[in-house]
């Protein structure tokens, strides 16, 4: 294991070392298209301490941050639910079944124009959107989170008593926190990738902005920061749920 | 619960409640749009979707009809997702067979994939411009990482003393890759690609929508601008449906494959 950490550590000091040659040191990439470490570090002062396409590096990112966790939120609150209703009832799903695949396949990226028809640029808009992404895989994963459970554990509460209400609230959610869960993680990848190209195509405010005012502006390294602000925030959200995940499915680990 | 739920009368009542649900979905979606509550320039009723939609394919709309802008995103599509294809496979493959090479590029990967695959639209279209290039870089780095995924989480099923076996009798690391890694792995291989299909699409959908200026998220963008919501809609419908006929296509080939090789337990 340690072997591959110094194997990693090495490999990025390598990348590193010859974008630093190609650029900064021989001048071999033109840097009007790709940004040297100077460049990079230049944008990214100028961001923090100045600020750029309407804010400073914090508040893009807060700016955008908040967004995510709002939309984020209102689908996990709907479509966990929703997931376990359907997953409880076979009648239900049978009833909400024909719209919700009728909408499915509809990639969220495709609902932002016509977010932008009914809220215009503002940040309902980017929520409704980042509700739709998020939706979809909250709804499957805690669908399937309940119909994987084994029948017998459902069959083995029920002979020792356990009434439906039990068995849903001890069994069949508990049962199917795991995957439900699964779903979350991939439904706050989709929160972010929808994010970014809804304030791509108009934002008033965000790191999309950044990113297309920086693609305008024919300024290749404060792309780059943008692009390593968007995966920071990336990882510190996916890292922020697996600690709740780790909190709640103790039972996992113990 | 199942055992009377697999009896026909149940079936029956299932249906007949489907069947419920997509009249009040419609319905109340109809009701709704021509009850005069909303505008029309917000909620087109189904029917208004469905001419405009059938309006598209005779009348050219936004340089072209409705089939064309499919048929040019279809086409960048199948372009960005086969280089995901050939370069993440072997790629992943490599490094579930290959420990130093998973030790080499496995940080790189996970670093990339903190990066959500639009947010590379801006240097796409710098790099490789707005028609071609760009998009197909888009889609690649959209489609890329579940291609290398489920390589090597394939590669790595692979028993080791097959591989072993090959190399005592001589193969070379290119046979291994090709004649005992890809067979094996191929299963995993192939729920990688429907993954990539998916993801390439939406990111493809993404592109259009920012830079692009042909394709069906064009289309989006255009009935946006020309605050025509019907047009929007037909457009998602043509999109969904792609990328439906895209999956549905890859699960037959999917299925036709495991029964094939089999699938490890």
């Amino acid at each position: 294991m340690r072997t591959r950490a110094l194997i990693g550590g090495a490999t990025f000091c390598v990348l590193f070392l010859s974008w630093y040659a190609a650029t900064d040191l021989f001048q071999l990439i033109d840097r009007h298209r790709f940004p040297s470490p100077t460049d990079v570090l230049v944008a990214a002062l100028q961001i923090i301490n100045r600020g750029y396409a309407g804010g400073t590096l914090i508040t893009q990112c807060l700016y955008s941050l908040r967004l995510v966790v709002l939309g984020f939120f209102f689908a996990v609150l709907t479509g966990v639910p929703l997931g376990i209703a359907m997953g409880l009832s076979r009648r239900f799903e049978a009833f909400i079944n024909p719209a919700f695949l009728l909408i499915r396949p509809i990639p969220p990226l495709a609902w932002i124009p016509l977010a932008i028809v009914w809220l215009g640029l503002g940040d309902s808009a980017k929520i409704l959107v980042i509700w739709f992404a998020a939706f979809v895989p909250a709804v499957i994963n805690a669908y399937s989170g309940i119909r994987n459970i084994d029948p017998t554990l459902i069959a083995a509460a029920r002979v020792h008593g356990a009434s439906s209400q039990v068995v849903v609230r001890d069994v069949l959610i508990p049962g199917a926190l795991p995957m439900i869960f699964t779903g979350l993680r991939l439904s706050l990848q989709a929160s972010w990738t929808t994010l970014v190209a809804a304030e791509l195509v108009g934002a008033l405010f965000g790191i999309g902005r950044v990113l297309i005012i920086a693609y305008r502006d024919i300024y290749p390294a404060m792309i780059a920061v943008g692009m390593i602000s968007v995966a920071v925030l990336g990882a510190l959200t996916t890292k922020v749920l697996s600690i709740v995940e780790e909190r709640v499915i103790r039972w996992r680990h113990t | 619960m199942a055992a009377h739920l697999s009896s026909r009368q149940a079936r029956h009542e299932l249906a007949l409640l489907s069947l419920a649900g997509t009249v009040v979905f419609f319905g109340l979606w109809q009701g709704v749009a021509v009850s005069g509550l909303v505008s029309n320039y917000v909620l087109p009723s189904p029917v208004e979707v469905i001419t405009a939609g059938l309006a598209m394919l005779v009348e050219p709309f936004a340089g072209n009809t409705l089939q064309g802008h499919v048929l040019a995103s279809l086409g960048r599509w199948a372009a960005g997702f086969a280089l995901a294809a050939a370069l993440g496979i072997p790629l992943g493959l490599g490094m579930g067979h290959w420990r130093v090479l998973d030790a080499i590029v496995s940080p790189v990967f996970e670093a990339y994939r903190y990066i959500a695959p639009l947010a590379w639209v801006p240097f796409a279209a710098l790099w490789f411009g707005t028609g071609i290039g760009g998009p197909i870089m888009v889609i690649f780095t959209g489609a890329f990482a579940p291609c290398l995924v489920n390589a090597y989480r394939g590669a790595r099923q692979v028993e080791r003393h097959l591989t072993e076996a090959a190399r005592t009798l001589g193969a070379g690391g290119a046979r291994v890759l090709l004649e005992v890694l890809l067979p094996g792995a191929l299963p995993s291989v192939i729920s990688g690609l429907r993954v990539a299909a998916g993801l390439g699409w939406q990111s493809l959908i993404g592109a259009e929508l920012i830079v692009v200026s042909s394709g069906i998220g064009y289309v989006l963008v255009q009935g946006q601008s020309n605050l025509a919501p019907e047009i929007v809609m037909a457009a998602m419908l043509a999109v969904g449906l792609t990328g439906l006929l895209i999956d549905v296509a890859l699960r037959a080939t999917e299925s036709r494959i495991k029964r094939r090789w089999g699938q490890p337990a």
